[in-house]
């Protein structure tokens, strides 16, 4: 008894120095931003493992939001992102109803297509992208780099949501449809609210497509007043100096909205994942 | 006035497989009719056809002499109860009650009237806050009705609304249905694969399987004269015994089985029937509760048979004797239903007495009543 006790106790400290481990692992380049945001200009290269260094400075943050269009690149990315989320859940929203509910010509083969296109590296799309935007004359448009941004993060979005709708049992919309509700009404009103944890995961998986993007925008997006965060982040490194600062103190700030959004969402998040896998 | 029509309504599957075959059916006024069938029978499909969630094939279906072929379910006047319930888990019972009201823009206090009174005729009025989840199985059923009623349709349909309620509940909900139909005397059809829900509470039963209606009748005609073997077979538990045997043309019509060990003579009733099946097969059929004890009753009518008793199954009120024909080779097994306290014992020999008043006989071709 007292043996299996110890095995116990010393299983249950190898679990947890483990995840500690890589928690550590996970998080400690995170907080290495954040301390080299707050380091004085002639120390950005120290080699210092300390998370809050001495003498820490909000300089970077000040010269970020006073002397450079920060604020514009966030408005610019958060619109963009905002406009691919709201594109990616109505499209998603429907396209995946279709693909769950009704049988159609060619619906193994659009399922099978949406999936294939995952398959392939964003890198080897870059080109007949680019060629596609300038014949279409959207290089240089918000309209281009959404477009984009919307075709990728459609495929995954519609399949999490056809999933999700398979889950739910077609008596509901069946009820609504003796009820006195058309078929379009029977979707947006009984079978949308239900599905609100797969909206939340294809909302999420949209806005951060777009949000956190850069090979696509580096080439769409060349007037400066167009650029998005990413584009702003990487101009502070140029070919003689970087300056890590201000990278730092940018890199932090762009995490906060996604981290937020996550934390805010992360009750539909679970539950979205795990409702489902099982028929209650 | 809420009649339901059917004429030679098909249904087909792709590819060509037809599960309802030509049915034609007249569901009177105000009248309750069960649909009653093992799985795979056609009618759930046959009730979804009528409901409009399911496209026909072909023929015709007419609510109130209207027919509603390409009327979408909305617009038929009709309410449905489903087997899973179907309430809207983002909504709460007044909610539910209330969505189809909701939807035909009916005033708000005529809405709260009439979901106030359907859940009064329900007693689930202190449930009216509450979300689904937190309702029983039962609970669940009740909201599924009072969505229905409040309604006001000209037609019910019941897709096996009490198979998922466990035993006890299912025969307070089964009085439960049978008395709203009093109460608000709509036209009600309701399918089930339970005997006993058929029996107990259809005005009419319609007795289907393979996608074809066997029989359409009461309940105690279905139970007294069935058409044909399966319906014999379907309706009554114990099911029916049933042995095949050879009419004899002598003196006395009897039947008897293959190997002579057993023999009955024929009732007068039957005897002008059966003669043209004389030395042929045909199917015999007897219900348990028409073999007896000698305790039970003394006519001229019971017919001495000496049986092995296999098994013995007390239910309380009642006791089923299972046997098989003493010196026969045949190795079929048969019920009989005796009262629960009679002598018996297993493995020893016993002379039951079958009531030859009460035999049905089935052409073996066909199967169709003799």
């Amino acid at each position: 008894m007292k043996r299996f006790k110890l095995k116990n106790k010393l299983a249950r400290f190898a679990t947890h120095a483990i995840l500690i481990l890589f928690t550590i692992i996970a998080v400690y380049p995170v907080l290495q931003v954040v301390t080299i945001s707050l380091r004085q200009a002639d120390r950005l290269l120290s080699t210092s493992l300390e998370i809050i260094p001495d003498n820490a400075t909000l300089n970077a943050y000040v010269e970020l939001f006073t002397n450079r269009p920060f604020l514009l690149w966030t408005a610019n990315s958060a619109f963009v992102s905002f406009v691919v989320t709201l594109t990616g859940v109505v499209l998603a929203s429907m396209a995946g109803y279709a693909f769950s509910r009704f049988n159609f010509l060619g619906k193994k083969f659009g399922l099978l297509s949406l999936l294939v296109t995952q398959m392939f590296p964003a890198t080897m799309l870059l080109l007949p992208l680019y060629i596609m935007m300038i014949y279409l004359g959207l290089i240089n448009t918000y309209i281009g780099i959404i477009v984009v941004y919307s075709a990728t993060a459609l495929p995954f979005c519609v399949w999490t949501m056809k999933g999700y709708y398979d889950t739910i049992p077609f008596s509901l919309e069946e009820a609504a449809r003796i009820d006195g509700c058309n078929q379009f009404q029977a979707f947006y009103k009984i079978i949308l609210p239900l599905a609100a944890p797969a909206l939340v995961i294809t909302g999420l998986f949209s806005f951060m497509a777009a949000w956190s993007e850069y090979i696509v925008a580096a080439q769409v997006l060349q007037d400066t007043k167009l650029w998005t965060l990413p584009l702003g982040l990487k101009s502070f490194e140029s070919n003689m100096t970087t300056e890590w600062g201000l990278y730092g103190a940018a890199s932090f700030i762009v995490m906060i909205p996604v981290v937020a959004l996550f934390l805010l969402l992360s009750r539909w998040l679970v539950s979205g994942l795990t409702l489902g896998s099982v028929k209650g | 006035m809420g009649s339901v029509k059917l004429e030679n309504v098909r249904k087909t599957f792709d590819p060509n497989i037809t599960v309802v075959h030509d049915v034609n059916l007249l569901i009177e006024d105000k009248e309750f009719v069960v649909l009653v069938g093992p799985s795979g029978c056609g009618k759930s499909t046959t009730l979804r056809m009528i409901a409009g969630l399911e496209e026909i094939t072909s023929g015709n279906i007419s609510i109130d002499n209207v027919v509603v072929n390409d009327i979408p379910p909305k617009d038929r006047d009709i309410a449905m109860v489903f087997q899973n319930y179907a309430l809207y888990p983002h909504m709460n019972v007044f909610e539910n009650m209330a969505f189809g009201l909701k939807l035909r823009k009916y005033e708000k206090a005529e809405i709260q009237k009439r979901v106030n009174k359907a859940a009064g005729i329900l007693g689930i009025s202190q449930l009216l806050d509450r979300r689904p989840k937190a309702l029983s199985g039962g609970q669940r059923q009740r909201v599924a009705l009072g969505r229905a009623i409040v309604r006001q349709p000209k037609v019910f349909l019941f897709d096996e609304p009490l198979s998922n309620l466990d035993a006890n509940l299912r025969v307070q909900m089964r009085t439960e249905i049978s008395r709203l139909h009093h109460q608000i005397e709509t036209t009600m059809i309701y399918v089930t694969h339970d005997q006993v829900e058929a029996m107990s509470m259809g005005d009419r039963i319609v007795v289907m399987k393979d996608g074809y209606i066997y029989q359409v009748d009461t309940p105690l005609n279905i139970y007294n004269f069935p058409a044909n073997k399966f319906v014999a077979s379907f309706i009554g538990s114990p099911t029916m015994n049933f042995m095949l045997g050879k009419v004899q043309n002598g003196e006395m019509h009897s039947f008897a089985i293959a190997d002579n060990s057993f023999s009955l003579p024929l009732p007068e009733s039957l005897k002008s029937k059966l003669s043209q099946f004389a030395g042929q097969e045909v199917i015999l059929g007897i219900r348990p509760e028409h073999i007896h004890t000698i305790q039970q009753s003394q006519s001229p009518t019971l017919v001495s048979v000496n049986v092995d008793i296999e098994v013995l199954e007390t239910v309380g009120n009642e006791m089923f004797v299972y046997f098989s024909l003493q010196n026969s080779k045949s190795k079929d097994h048969f019920v009989a239903r005796v009262p629960p306290d009679t002598r018996l014992k297993v493995g020893s020999p016993f002379s039951l007495y079958i009531d030859t008043s009460k035999l049905h006989f089935f052409d073996k071709a066909t199967e169709k009543s003799i």
